[in-house]
């Protein structure tokens, strides 16, 4: 589905990523873990097309097509969907509004009949479910206003209205006291059908019990130094990445 | 330099109609005649002229103009300018046209033309025209010296108007000039809403030069709308002055999508526990100069002014944003409130922005913000990261941006129109 092939990316001429190489098959869970400023959101801004990042080298494989090459919303269209560290607050823009053009857009670039009013809130009202997001949040500007934790689950119901093939997850776990954390993890479980991929890019171990991963990544200076099973996130968790680092240092 | 125009075409062909047509309505030769010394004395100002350093109206003033042209203009010309549940008041090139117009006039309130109203009503109309607006300005003088017909509305004591009453003024031909005269009068407790819209059907060189001035008793409640949407061809000089009354209501809310060049004034007096609101909006491309200058008299103690000006300027357009606010000595317990904000969408766009407080009491809360910015990256690339394409998101970023303002037009027609216009200017579909 996705192979990340020697990527390399900077930002004002500073190098952030030093050749990536990952490979995710349909329905797999990875997991990217590292210290700060390994260039774990680096990575997932990169690939969503995000336009402050120089890309110096390598390519990016999505489904037989050129990443890189594609616009951000031809990315989304696409079927990658990135859930947002910091997710925008937009006034003036109802949360539904921006839903409906979105998801249309999407519908409409898959050759899909675009929603109407009434199939689209049919559609809404089932997917509110799977992250118990208030009623009342959909009304309001997308975002405005909205707890770090509301935040986080309309980013997992977004993503569960755009049905995307890839979801890349920014640190979603940021920010969320135990139990919203449990429910963007459920959220994102019920969401995992065997086909639909994820890259869960993680600081800390926690989010992993709930999201269970099949690889785990560790990211350290713009490379992945190290990578394992769901292990290795409790290994880390326990130690901490300095035994990681020295061994890298070590080597060089 | 000097900071007039001398022997500006305008005021020349100006002054030879006035003393053609002086004579045509007798009731208002007095009031036409000192206005029309006033003008004769009087030079069209330069951009040396402190109030109008930004706008270059030179070549406006230069050219010539005829100031009345006879053309057969039929219902469905005027169509698309229409609001579905308002009345409409309708003039072709500055004559009143009975057949086009449809609204309704009761005693308790008077709606007619002026040249109808003069007849029907002296006393009432000369109370009140020309006592507010100051006819020492050049473009106020001469549309004074020239007022032959105009919109009035006379709403007497505790009368309310529920419909809105657009003045409509169809222009057709090239080179001409048009000079529209409002006259709103409400009376204690009385409510009304306004319209003033300009459909020019066909013409090169337009110019129109209106006056509306507007006198609120105490506790009356008056909504005004300006909606310019003219394109290219036309050049606007507005000026919009209103006097309230204690515990009176007074909201003006101009919007503009276009023209060659438009110049707003806008003044408003203040009693006691008054509210003054001043709501615009500029949505301009090409080569449109979109210039407002707002003042707010704070006379009395206790009265509330608020006003949200929004501009959103692409190509080479050029927006002018230039508020007043007065707090006299008197006006203790006074809140001001101003903002502009101004978005430019282009490289060659342009914003100049003052804000001007002068503020004598010493118990008041004022406030002021002006801002120029480019549209947020972080917003755009939330949308289109979500699948939005850069057109349609930049779209809905921009009415994102205006429906602060969109949202104070409490008529729900009326709002729908400002709605679809914004949103057709700004190629985004409503959904």
């Amino acid at each position: 589905m996705l192979k990340i092939n020697d990527l390399k990316a900077s930002i004002e001429d500073k190098e952030i990523l030093k050749g990536i190489n990952l490979e995710i098959k349909p329905g797999e869970v990875h997991a990217i873990m590292g210290p700060n400023g390994s260039g774990k959101s680096t990575l997932a801004s990169v690939l969503a097309g995000r336009e402050d990042y120089e890309v110096d080298g390598g390519d990016v494989d999505f489904d037989g097509e050129d990443l890189l090459e594609m616009a951000p919303e031809v990315r989304a269209q696409k079927g990658l969907f990135l859930a947002f560290q910091y997710p925008v607050e937009i006034p003036g823009v109802s949360n539904t509004n921006f839903l409906r053009t979105a998801v249309n857009e999407v519908r409409k670039a898959r050759g899909e009949e675009p929603y109407n009013a009434a199939n689209f809130m049919k559609e809404m009202k089932e997917k509110m479910q799977i992250v118990s997001i208030d009623k009342s949040l959909m009304g309001r500007s997308l975002n405005e206003g909205f707890s770090g934790g509301e935040k986080k689950r309309n980013e997992i119901f977004h993503m569960a209205m755009l049905d995307p093939k890839l979801a890349i997850l920014d640190e979603t776990d940021s920010g969320l006291d135990i139990d919203a954390l449990r429910i963007v993890a459920n959220g994102v479980n019920t969401l995992r059908d065997g086909n639909r991929s994820f890259v869960v890019v993680t600081h800390y171990q926690r989010l992993l019990d709930y999201i269970v991963p099949d690889f785990v990544h560790v990211l350290y200076k713009g490379k992945i130094v190290k990578s394992g099973t769901k292990e290795l996130a409790l290994e880390l968790e326990e130690k901490g990445y300095d035994w990681i680092i020295q061994e890298v240092e070590g080597q060089n | 330099m000097s900071i007039v125009i001398e022997n500006a075409a305008l005021k020349n062909n100006a002054l030879s109609y006035i003393e053609d047509t002086i004579e045509k309505v007798p009731a208002l030769v007095q009031l036409r005649t000192e206005a029309a010394e006033t003008f004769a004395s009087s030079d069209f100002p330069s951009i040396q002229h402190e109030e109008w350093k930004y706008t270059n109206i030179k070549k406006l003033v230069s050219n010539t103009y005829s100031f009345s042209n006879d053309v057969n203009v039929t219902a469905a010309d005027i169509q698309d300018y229409l609001i579905e549940g308002t009345d409409v008041m309708v003039f072709v090139n500055g004559v009143y046209n009975a057949s086009l117009s449809s609204f309704t006039s009761t005693d308790k309130v008077i709606v007619a033309p002026l040249s109808e109203a003069i007849e029907k009503h002296q006393d009432l109309v000369l109370a009140h025209l020309g006592k507010y607006a100051d006819n020492s300005l050049p473009f106020v003088g001469v549309n004074t010296a020239s007022v032959v017909e105009g919109g009035f509305v006379y709403a007497k004591r505790n009368a309310l108007s529920e419909t809105p009453l657009m003045f409509l003024n169809v222009i057709s031909g090239d080179n001409i000039v048009v000079q529209p005269r409002i006259l709103a009068v409400l009376e204690e407790g009385a409510q009304a809403s306004i319209i003033e819209r300009n459909a020019v059907i066909k013409g090169e060189a337009v110019l129109v030069n209106s006056v509306a001035e507007v006198n609120v008793a105490e506790r009356a409640n008056l909504s005004h709308l300006k909606l310019q949407d003219e394109s290219e061809n036309t050049s606007l000089v507005t000026l919009s002055e209103a006097q309230q009354a204690d515990n009176s209501v007074y909201h003006n809310i101009t919007i503009t999508t276009g023209g060659h060049i438009v110049r707003n004034n806008l003044n408003i007096a203040l009693g006691e526990h008054c509210e003054g609101l001043m709501t615009g909006l500029y949505l301009v491309k090409g080569k449109t100069l979109v210039d407002n200058h707002t003042m707010v008299d704070h006379k009395m103690p206790n009265s509330y002014s608020n006003e949200l000006y929004k501009g959103i300027l692409s190509e080479k357009s050029k927006g002018v944003f230039n508020g007043k606010i007065f707090v006299r000595e008197d006006a203790q317990k006074t809140n001001a409130f101003q903002s502009n904000k101004n978005i430019l969408l282009s490289q060659d766009a342009v914003v100049d922005t003052k804000p001007q407080l002068e503020i004598w009491a010493d118990d008041v809360s004022c406030s002021h913000g002006c801002t120029v910015g480019a549209l947020d990256e972080e917003p755009m690339f939330y949308l289109r990261a979500r699948g939005i394409p850069e057109d349609k998101a930049r779209g809905l970023l921009i009415y994102a941006f205006a429906g602060d303002v969109i949202e104070k037009i409490s008529n729900e027609n009326v709002r729908a129109l400002v709605e679809k216009i914004v949103a057709a200017e700004m190629g985004y579909d409503l959904i």
